[in-house]
């Protein structure tokens, strides 16, 4: 007689399963929107505040002075060295990505202008294979750390990953060097870095390029994390706190600057921007 | 007898070359693609899902030198270097000088304990943020004195709780990157067990990177990825298999510079000749960076690691 029970333990503030929510109700407090009200208010719940997940274009649109933004290393694709198949090939994968998100990869990257002030950015976007960072997002990073020292402006990456592709194996695993060394070479040519964290931002991204920043900013109840809850959970059988690795935890214990609504990331990014330039 | 992989490529190669040619350019880039991929394979060391298994098992294998085994066959004078200057001292990470090859030299390396109560001590090998604050300052250290620095990787992984979150796992491993990015001093790293991931990478931007003929180098252990990939721990075999994290596919993607030999069955079987074979490769890697200026072994260091990924 088997007398094991399986008790699954979730996180409170864990997002529920996927399919039993609608896409558009608020997962903390139930109350519902029409596409274009959500858009309105820049995807935040109008009622608590929660923050629900931005797509890429959709935050450039937001944060970008209008027309400014010039993409770059649109055409970088992923390739799949390892020939990687789990339950599906990776290349079928990335084709149903690309397809659903109308995104190439994972980030978008290129020049713009936040209250005229020149900047490169690059966005991240969670829908496109839960943000994984492979070789594309790695590269894509790495150019826009030189086209910003080139420049001579700041780059402002907003990160929204569950971190490292799996799928591109340990070449994944190199991806964090390599955006640690590109963002080395920025801080040497005088550049800087500036980090929006938003949910998740956890593993891979936020062990490498992303925790370089010289300001670091997270977004309201991001899970901000190396590890992630259910497996802190998991591993330890150790009690959560309740805010555990959310941003408001992180800036407790020093990892963060501060939390910034999606409203106000505009300007306090311009402020930044400011203070950056020798012009002021 | 091919394996399943080229199987399976050559059967999407006739499928793409049967289709009537329609967006042209996009289509023959995905052929060229998987044609490279073919040659790859062909070319590729034959190593089988049993293969890459066995690695994983010696690699994890509890009788495999650990850091101060190499230690104590290697360094003279070795001197152990404690705590963070913060607030801890992590024993999951091992620091401190020593003569090796007639010069004074930093090493770092994980940990992780021959019986019980010093597996508990050193926890597995699975650092704080704490143990990579220690390795940064005894990167700093190094670089402060000229000394070059050595550091030898064997972790299952960073430790996933609750204190390392609160203090900061992932900026520590960032940070510890970083500063192994800007020393003047050269630096050569060895795989020489497990290579678990950011715990791993993060005493790893070498200017050499090396790796133990059995060891592992990957970005997840096989049975995080057979839980998440196939939503079955047990999977783990068909995991290790599809990521590849061997020593033979490491060197092939261009991720370690060298394959350091290991006695015949593995390093567990005469600890004395694998030290003999790593301290040998660990000599000539040293020799090689030994004339380069620092400003030369940062930028060369930082190309290297930037150049790596597949991508079209």
């Amino acid at each position: 007689m088997s007398s094991r029970i399986d008790v699954e333990i979730e996180h409170k503030h864990a997002p529920p399963p996927d399919g039993k929510r609608h896409p558009n109700t608020c997962p903390k407090c139930e109350s519902h929107y029409r596409d274009d009200e959500l858009e309105a208010n820049l995807w935040v719940c109008a009622h608590c505040g929660h923050h629900f997940p931005m797509r890429a274009r959709a935050r450039i649109a937001h944060l970008a002075d209008e027309g400014s933004f010039v993409e770059s290393a649109a055409g970088l694709r992923s390739e799949d060295p390892l020939d990687f198949f789990d339950l599906r090939p990776y290349t079928e994968r990335l084709a149903e990505a690309e397809v659903s998100t109308g995104l190439g990869e994972a980030m978008v990257t290129g020049e713009a202008a936040i209250e005229q002030r020149p900047c490169e950015l690059a966005v991240m976007d969670f829908a496109f294979m839960g943000g994984s960072m492979g070789s594309v997002v790695g590269e894509k990073l790495s150019r826009a750390c030189d086209t910003a020292a080139e420049r001579g402006v700041p780059l402002v990456a907003v990160t929204a990953s569950g971190g490292a592709r799996m799928q591109e194996g340990i070449l994944s695993l190199m991806q964090l060097p390599k955006t640690v060394c590109a963002v080395e070479d920025l801080h040497d040519a005088g550049g800087a870095l500036f980090v929006v964290m938003g949910h998740p931002t956890t593993a891979g991204v936020l062990a490498s390029f992303a925790s370089l920043g010289d300001v670091i900013v997270g977004e309201p109840g991001a899970l901000i994390a190396f590890t992630g809850p259910r497996v802190v959970q998991q591993t330890t059988r150790e009690k959560l706190p309740d805010d555990f690795a959310l941003s408001e935890q992180n800036l407790r214990f020093g990892h963060l600057d501060a939390i910034l609504p999606r409203r106000e990331q505009r300007s306090y990014l311009a402020r930044l921007l400011r203070l950056f330039s020798d012009a002021g | 007898m091919p394996g399943e992989a080229e199987l399976r490529l050559r059967e999407r190669l006739a499928r793409l070359r049967s289709l009537p040619l329609l967006g042209g350019a996009k289509l023959s880039g995905e052929l060229e693609r998987l044609e490279r991929q073919l040659e790859r394979l062909a070319a590729a060391p034959a190593a089988s899902a049993d293969e890459i298994w066995r690695s994983v098992e010696l690699a994890r294998h509890p009788d495999r030198p650990y850091t101060l085994d190499y230690v104590e066959r290697l360094l003279d004078d070795f001197v152990e270097l404690h705590g963070d200057r913060n607030r801890a001292d992590d024993a999951a990470i091992v620091g401190g000088l020593g003569r090796f090859a007639g010069r004074t030299v930093a090493l770092l390396g994980q940990q992780k304990g021959r019986d019980i109560r010093e597996r508990t001590q050193r926890n597995f090998g699975m650092a704080y943020p704490e143990g990579y604050r220690k390795a940064m300052r005894v990167m700093e250290l190094a670089d402060r004195h000229g000394f070059p620095l050595l550091a030898l990787v064997d972790t299952p992984g960073a430790y996933p709780g609750v204190a390392a979150e609160q203090h900061g796992q992932g900026g520590a491993i960032a940070r510890s990157q970083a500063v192994m990015a800007r020393l003047g001093v050269p630096t050569v790293s060895c795989i020489i067990g497990e290579g678990g991931s950011g715990g791993a990478v993060a005493l790893a931007l070498s200017d050499r990177v090396l790796m133990q003929e059995n060891a592992i180098y990957s970005v997840i252990t096989p049975e995080g990825c057979a839980a998440i990939l196939w939503r079955d721990a047990s999977a783990a075999k068909k995991a290790a298999a599809a990521f590849k994290p061997d020593a033979a596919h490491c060197l092939e993607l261009g991720v370690v510079d060298a394959i350091v030999p290991e006695p015949d069955g593995g390093a567990q079987v005469d600890p004395d000749g694998a030290a003999r074979l790593l301290g040998d490769s660990l000599g000539e890697a040293l020799e090689e960076l030994d004339t380069v200026p620092p400003d030369e072994l940062r930028r060369l260091r930082r190309a290297k690691f930037r150049a790596i990924g597949v991508f079209a």
